[in-house]
């Protein structure tokens, strides 16, 4: 049901865990009804340094976790908010249709850690 | 890779003695039942043949059984067919909320079309109260279905008791024993029950065979017209292989009953044992009234999915009511119907053990278990307890 791909990143996951002094923190999903992700990023100069996140979910959300963490790396804020849903899955050679929405969550997670960084960037 | 299939509710491996006795009737003795030439009397005799054995497995007559494509068929025609040969009688059925999507499913569309249905709860186990049924009967009542062994917690329901009940207020009472006819005894005459759905697959039989007992004298409409098939109650003509295929799984079943139980009871009962004893890990379903190869648990903090992903890694074949498993993409009802959290439902994970299982296959699963378990967590946000939304309790 999975590609090869999705399964390769759910088998060994890249990016897994926290950052400590994170510059932004982005969590998105429900458990009561499917996937959770968090994601942490860290910024210097509007690019993004390192990226890792913790999931709760089936095998799609933790692939896709994987695959968006190692995506952003390097890229510039800008750069990074132009990810979207589709590239994610085109990245990880397709998803099932069922798990599109629910388990794709890497971009949204991504976005809200981008927001959260912002904010921090205005307050300080 | 040694493959451990350990999703036994969810279907058998066909037994081979179940295997040649098909085959014939694919082949040289094609025939017809309805036909009166020695090709069709000899379909005619086999099915029939196989209407005694399934008839024996479970204490009934074979004029009592009416064969169908499957459990499923056989939980809608009790359902429909008894709803609306009694409409005018009353229009108020009573099931279970932890009855399967046939029954469920069955029950809505009755609703739909001018029934009352009651949903009745559970206990904590899965277990429906006999009082709680007594109270949901009226003067209306005129259909009450049990499920008699659920497949995604094992549970065993008390049905010779709540049967009674129906039988002491005069309401037809059916039990969807699918996942327990051939596991367990069944016997329809001890439940005192007027209808049963058992099906083939789930006692090394073939797919496609099913089912219903139905007391005799008891009218029921079919969901089918056509021919006299059935005695005119399902038409079609039969798929004579996989009846021949459903009896001799059903003498088998009979014959070696005692033994299967004796050979998984312990696994179980050891998988249970030491899969509890992982932290966050709870048994759902009865500890004690619950089929034999049945073990069923929630994981707290991860998914099952992905858990049924790593096992399969490891060769382990299992199954999960997480909403993510299910193409619904819900959790399932019946975890939930428990009083289960949603969010500890989706660590539903289920193993179900069959005449096959060893005991280096138990203790295989035994090991790898925490391993998977621990390594699902070191990945969840919630791997030090859930968030303040969360519920956090079983």
């Amino acid at each position: 049901m999975y590609s090869e791909k999705v399964m390769e990143h759910f088998m060994n996951p890249r990016n897994v865990g926290e950052i400590p002094d994170a510059d932004g923190i982005g969590m998105e999903g429900n458990p009561l009804c499917g996937d959770v992700m968090k994601i942490y990023i860290k910024v210097k100069d509007g690019r993004i340094t390192d990226a890792k996140f913790r999931t709760f979910g089936c095998g799609a959300a933790i692939a896709v976790s994987s695959m968006v963490t190692e995506m952003v790396k390097g890229k510039t804020i800008d750069e990074a908010l132009e990810l979207s849903k589709e590239t994610v899955a085109s990245a990880l050679d397709g998803l099932p249709a069922q798990k599109m929405h629910c388990s794709n969550l890497g971009a949204d997670a991504l976005r809200k850690a981008i927001e959260d960084y912002r904010q921090k960037q205005e307050e300080s | 890779m040694e493959t451990i299939y350990l999703d036994h509710m969810s279907t058998n491996p066909l037994n081979l003695e179940v295997l040649s006795a098909m085959m014939p009737y694919f082949k040289e003795d094609f025939g017809n039942p309805l036909s009166t030439h020695p090709i069709g009397a000899k379909a005619k005799e086999a099915v029939e043949n196989a209407r005694a054995d399934v008839a024996s497995l479970i204490g009934a007559k074979p004029n009592e059984i009416i064969f169908t494509s499957s459990g499923a068929e056989a939980n809608n025609l009790a359902l429909r067919g008894i709803a609306l040969a009694r409409q005018n009688q009353g229009r108020h059925i009573i099931v279970s909320k932890i009855e399967h999507h046939s029954v469920l499913n069955s029950a809505r569309f009755l609703e739909k079309s001018g029934f009352a249905v009651t949903y009745l709860p559970t206990d904590k186990y899965g277990i429906v109260d006999p009082k709680t049924l007594q109270k949901a009967i009226t003067k209306e009542t005129i259909l009450i279905s049990i499920i008699h062994a659920s497949p995604e917690v094992g549970t065993i329901e008390p049905i010779a008791e709540l049967a009674k009940i129906a039988r002491q207020n005069n309401i037809i009472f059916h039990t969807d024993a699918v996942a327990s006819a051939g596991n367990i005894p069944v016997d329809v005459q001890e439940f005192g029950v007027d209808l049963l759905s058992l099906s083939a697959h789930q006692f090394y039989g073939p797919k496609g065979a099913g089912a219903l007992y139905l007391r005799e004298g008891i009218r029921i409409v079919p969901l089918i017209y056509g021919g006299i098939q059935e005695g005119g109650r399902r038409a079609g003509t039969e798929n004579v292989p996989a009846i021949v295929g459903m009896g001799k799984a059903a003498e088998l079943t009979k014959k070696y009953m005692d033994k299967r139980i004796d050979h998984i009871k312990p696994l179980r009962d050891k998988l249970i044992a030491h899969i509890s004893k992982i932290d966050n890990v709870y048994l759902t379903g009865h500890p004690t009234e619950r089929l034999p190869g049945h073990t069923s648990f929630v994981v707290e903090y991860i998914e099952g999915e992905s858990v049924l992903l790593l096992l399969a890694s490891r060769g382990i074949y299992a199954a999960s009511g997480s909403a993510c498993t299910s193409k619904a993409l819900r959790a399932s009802p019946v975890l939930l119907s428990l009083g289960i959290p949603a969010n500890l439902a989706q660590g539903s994970v289920i193993f179900t053990l069959g005449e096959g299982t060893t005991e280096q296959a138990i203790d295989y699963l035994i090991d790898i278990f925490p391993q998977i378990v621990a390594r699902l967590r070191e990945i969840s946000p919630y791997r030090e307890g859930w968030g303040e939304k969360e519920v956090k309790h079983v």
